[in-house]
Formats: C-alpha cells, sequence, structure tokens
C-alpha cells in the first residue's frame, strides 16, 4: 500500500489568491484593510451592545438591541460571504486549448509581413445587436468573455468583473456581487440606526438629568461611536446609492469607470432589460452560480506506481467516462491534459528509452495547476 | 534509424494536436451560458451532424434551464436572503442539482454514441464553462500501431 500525499487543487492554482481552511475560504492578497473593517464594525456594535443598548432596552424597548443584533449579525454574514468566497474567477487555459487558440488566431490573421506588428488580438461578438469585443488575456490565455475582466491584484480573470474592494479583501465579481451589495446596504443601515440610538440615548440622558439637576457627561464612547458612524454613514450610504444606481442599469463599476456605455458613438448597454426592475432581478434575485474553480478536488500525487484499487475507489464521482478507465489499464494513456506528465505517452518513453535518443518535447506543464490524473474527486464547493 | 525517429515524433506530435476539437461559447444571447451549435469541420468524419448537434443542443437546454430567472429562482434567492444566506451550507441550490444532471447526461452520451465512435466529451465546468471539448481517443491507438510498424521495419521482425 502505497502512502500518498492528498494534494488539493486549491494548492496548485495559479494566481495571488490567499486559501484557508483546506480550501474551502478563498481571498485576495491584501488583507490589512479587510482586519480593519472587521475591527470597526465589530468594536463599534460592542460598545452599542455594552453601553447604549442596557439603557435603552430598560427605558425604551428591549426590541431594540434584539433588531440591533439580528441587523449585526446579517452584516457579519454579508462580509464573510463576500470576502470568503470565489468571486467567479476564470481558470487559465490548459495548453491544448490555449494552443487550439492560438492556431485559430494564426488561420485567422494569415501571413503577417516580417518586421510588422501582428494584429491585436480581439474577438467580435455580437450581443443584442451590438457589436462587443472580446479582449485576449495574455495571462490566461483565453479570450475574456464579455464582461469579464482580469484583476492584477489577483492575477485572475474574474467574470462580470466589478472592482477588487481592499475593505473586503477580494474581488467583486459575478459570484459575490449580491452579497457584496446587500452588505453596504445592511451596512448603511446599521450605521444610521447606531447612529439615531446614540443621539437619542445622549438626549434621553440630558433629559433626564436637567429634570434631577445631576450633571453628567456623555460618556466617552458614546462620543467614540457617534464619530465613526458619522464618517462611516457618508462613504457607505454613497457607496450603497452608487451600487444601486449601477444595479438599475445592470452595469459594473469597471464598466461605469472605463465608460463603455456612456452613450458616445451610439454605442448601448447591450445587456440592460431597459427595465428597472428587470435588471434589479437579474442582479439580486438570478440563481446563484457555482464556482467553476473545484478548490477542494484532489490531486493524487505519486502516480509512478498506480495501482488498480486506488483509481477504481477514487474515482466514484467522475464526471468522464469509463473509456479513459479501460486505457489506463490497457493501453496508453491518452496525451492530454488529464494525465500526468511522467505517465505521458507511455509506448513513446518506451521506444525512445531503447533507442536512447532524446526526449521528445512534452507540452510545457510541469508547473500546470490542473494536471490531474483521471482518477479525480469531485467535491462541491460554493 | 534518425529519419525513422523523426517521422514518429512528428506523428505524435500532429496526433497530440488533433486530438481535441474545442466548441466554444455563443454569447449571442447576452452572457447566459450557452454553446455554438455550428458543427466543426474536424468531426465530419466521426459522427453524424445530427447526433451533435442534440447533444449540443441538450446542453444549453439544461444550462437554460439552470439559470433561468423566474419563481424557483426568486422563491430560493429570498429564502437564502432571509436567513443571510447560511442556507446554502447546508443546501444544494437548484445551479448545482441541475449541474449533476449534465454530468449524468454526459457520461450517458459518452457511453451510448461517443466512445463507440472513438470520442470522448468532457465536461464544460471542467474548462470553467469556456468549452466543450471532444478528445479523439482513436488517434492514440492509431499512432502505436504505426509505432510498432516502424519498430518491425527497424529490427526487421
Amino acid at each position: 500500500m502505497i502512502t500518498r500525499k492528498v494534494t488539493r487543487k486549491w494548492e496548485k492554482l495559479p494566481g495571488k489568491n490567499t486559501f484557508c481552511c483546506d480550501g474551502r475560504v478563498m481571498m485576495g492578497r491584501q488583507k490589512g484593510v479587510f482586519y480593519l473593517t472587521l475591527f470597526l464594525i465589530v468594536g463599534t456594535c460592542s460598545l452599542f451592545f455594552a453601553f447604549e443598548c442596557p439603557y435603552l432596552a430598560v427605558h425604551l424597548s428591549p426590541a431594540i438591541p434584539v433588531f440591533a443584533v439580528l441587523l449585526f449579525v446579517f452584516v457579519m454574514a454579508m462580509l464573510l460571504r463576500t470576502s470568503f468566497s470565489d468571486p467567479g474567477v476564470l481558470p487559465r487555459a490548459l495548453p491544448e486549448e490555449a494552443n487550439f487558440i492560438e492556431m485559430e488566431i494564426e488561420a485567422a490573421n494569415g501571413n503577417v509581413m516580417a518586421g510588422q506588428r501582428p494584429p491585436p488580438r480581439i474577438k467580435n461578438v455580437q450581443i443584442n445587436n451590438q457589436i462587443v469585443k472580446l479582449k485576449y488575456c495574455y495571462t490566461c490565455k483565453i479570450f475574456r468573455p464579455p464582461r469579464a475582466s482580469h484583476c492584477s491584484i489577483c492575477d485572475n480573470c474574474v467574470d462580470r468583473f466589478d472592482h477588487h474592494c481592499p475593505w473586503v479583501g477580494n474581488c467583486v465579481g459575478k459570484r459575490n456581487y449580491r452579497y457584496f451589495y446587500l452588505f453596504t446596504l445592511s451596512l448603511s443601515l446599521l450605521t444610521i440606526y447606531i447612529f439615531a440610538f446614540n443621539i437619542v440615548h445622549v438626549v434621553l440622558r440630558e433629559y433626564r438629568n436637567i429634570f434631577e439637576h445631576v450633571v453628567s457627561l456623555t460618556p466617552h464612547c458614546t462620543v467614540l461611536e457617534v464619530l465613526v458612524c458619522f464618517f462611516t454613514l457618508w462613504s457607505v450610504v454613497g457607496l450603497t446609492g452608487f451600487h444601486t444606481y449601477l444595479i438599475s442599469l445592470n452595469q459594473t463599476t469597471n464598466e461605469d469607470i472605463k465608460g463603455s456605455w456612456s452613450g458616445k458613438n451610439r454605442v448601448q448597454n447591450p445587456y440592460s432589460h431597459k427595465s428597472i426592475i428587470k435588471n434589479c432581478c437579474e442582479v439580486l434575485c438570478s440563481p446563484t452560480y457555482p464556482s467553476v474553480l473545484d478548490r477542494r478536488g484532489v490531486m493524487l500525487e505519486d502516480l509512478s506506481s498506480p495501482t488498480p484499487s486506488d483509481a477504481s475507489a477514487a474515482s466514484t464521482h467522475q464526471s468522464s467516462n469509463p473509456v479513459s478507465q479501460t486505457t489506463k489499464s490497457s493501453a496508453p494513456l491518452i496525451p492530454n491534459e488529464h494525465t500526468p506528465d511522467e505517465a505521458k505517452p507511455g509506448i513513446g518513453s518506451g521506444t525512445q528509452k531503447s533507442t536512447s535518443s532524446p526526449k521528445e518535447e512534452k507540452p510545457p506543464s510541469p508547473t500546470s495547476p490542473n494536471a490531474v490524473a483521471p482518477a479525480v474527486i469531485k467535491e462541491s464547493s460554493h | 534509424p534518425a529519419d525513422t525517429f523523426h517521422n514518429l515524433q512528428e506523428l505524435r506530435h500532429s496526433a497530440s494536436l488533433a486530438t481535441k476539437v474545442f466548441i466554444q461559447r455563443d454569447y449571442s444571447d447576452s452572457t447566459i451560458c450557452k454553446f455554438q451549435t455550428k458543427f466543426p469541420a474536424e468531426l465530419d468524419s466521426r459522427i453524424e451532424r445530427s447526433l451533435f448537434e442534440e447533444t449540443v443542443k441538450t446542453l444549453n437546454c439544461y444550462y437554460g434551464e439552470a439559470e433561468k430567472i423566474g419563481g424557483q429562482s426568486y422563491l430560493e434567492g429570498c429564502l437564502a436572503c432571509a436567513t443571510a444566506y447560511i442556507i446554502f451550507l447546508c443546501m444544494e441550490t437548484r445551479y448545482e442539482k441541475i449541474l449533476k444532471k449534465i454530468s449524468m447526461y454526459i457520461q450517458e452520451q459518452n457511453e451510448k454514441i461517443y466512445a463507440p465512435r472513438g470520442l470522448l466529451l468532457t465536461d464544460p465546468i471542467e474548462r470553467g464553462m469556456r468549452v466543450v471539448s471532444f478528445a479523439n481517443t482513436w488517434d492514440v491507438f492509431l499512432s502505436v500501431g504505426t509505432t510498432l510498424k516502424e519498430l518491425c521495419t527497424i529490427y526487421k521482425l
């Protein structure tokens, strides 16, 4: 029995993401500002619950702290969902797909004169009677789907790329945009709530003190909370308003900044349904897209002496066909990205050894992230 | 003999290049997941056009159903939002259920239609939903047969 070290696919993913909890959590690279966000929210709310809530619960209503707790839990859940989930990263093209696309480009460009720069790699597609240009990404070696963009901080192409948010420490893209929006919305509500009840608290206290002729200094923490809330209000409420505007037009921050659909040259947004309600429904109520990264899939290492029993045991969830399993034991493996480099053209390397000639050129994938053996366990990830 | 070896190398190189055909996404209907039904020339001799179109159209139907914005997606969205999306930690989304159906469909298609014709259809989710790829399983046997023939001529068997 050969002991294998279990490597999960997230360990071999290119790009500059950070992974935690064995691939369940995925974040961007710089996390400092995210910790600041956490600290501000948790800190301010703790002060509120500790100092304001007892007074307000007794003198006004116990529903006030209860609602504050619910709102706080919602804000934290949205923040963690935005920060920890896959924003919609598009995996890089494996060597065969990249070669196929290269061949297509060369065929389309025809002969380029020596010394001339080759034409830019652009594909035109028609969406809703509008020509949209798809750009080629040299890092990921794919033509980016419409609305996708490459994030330089995370070094990934992200689908429906909105922006990279340092406050949540992650990109905001197709999969986590609604969580980001709900986070800003609920945080605005929470900030307004805390701000309002701080004012109420101060007013009530001073009012009572006037009657009882007791001098009281407004507690320091109340002042602190009011300050934090005041500055947060302007930025977060403004951001929520801006994203509400974008959602109603079905635009991304990226498109807005670049002015893609600003209307000059008669260019209109081809993704908009021309109705605010329909646009909101599409952005907020569309089905949750699955992650295509399969971070927690297992990669089997140490395939120099594979045993058929292990292969069959590990391939219970595999979605590729039984043909590859029969060929694995009886014929050389199909030279595609599912075969690790050591096991590539079996007969070929045997022939080469007997004729003792230099090895043939293998596809450049020693560091390929998805050099997965045919027996791969696919686990669902969100 | 050096010539024989170079022929082998070229054969293997061309075989590995010819092993895969990629069907790209069709973006005419905006960004929903849909694949082009145009029949590629490389598959001309390998599979009937109608079978190929049937497969791709069925896949497009499945994806269309998964991404449909209607009553069920509203319900799922609202319920999930009300629980701060914590329910997704225990529940499988509709999209994931349909993806499982798709992978079973692809397995069935491979068993019944594509394996007998020496082709292997891969699930688009393994390629980031970008392409549907058809791999050529018979080129390997072709190159093995040719290699054995060359070996025989080398060693005069």
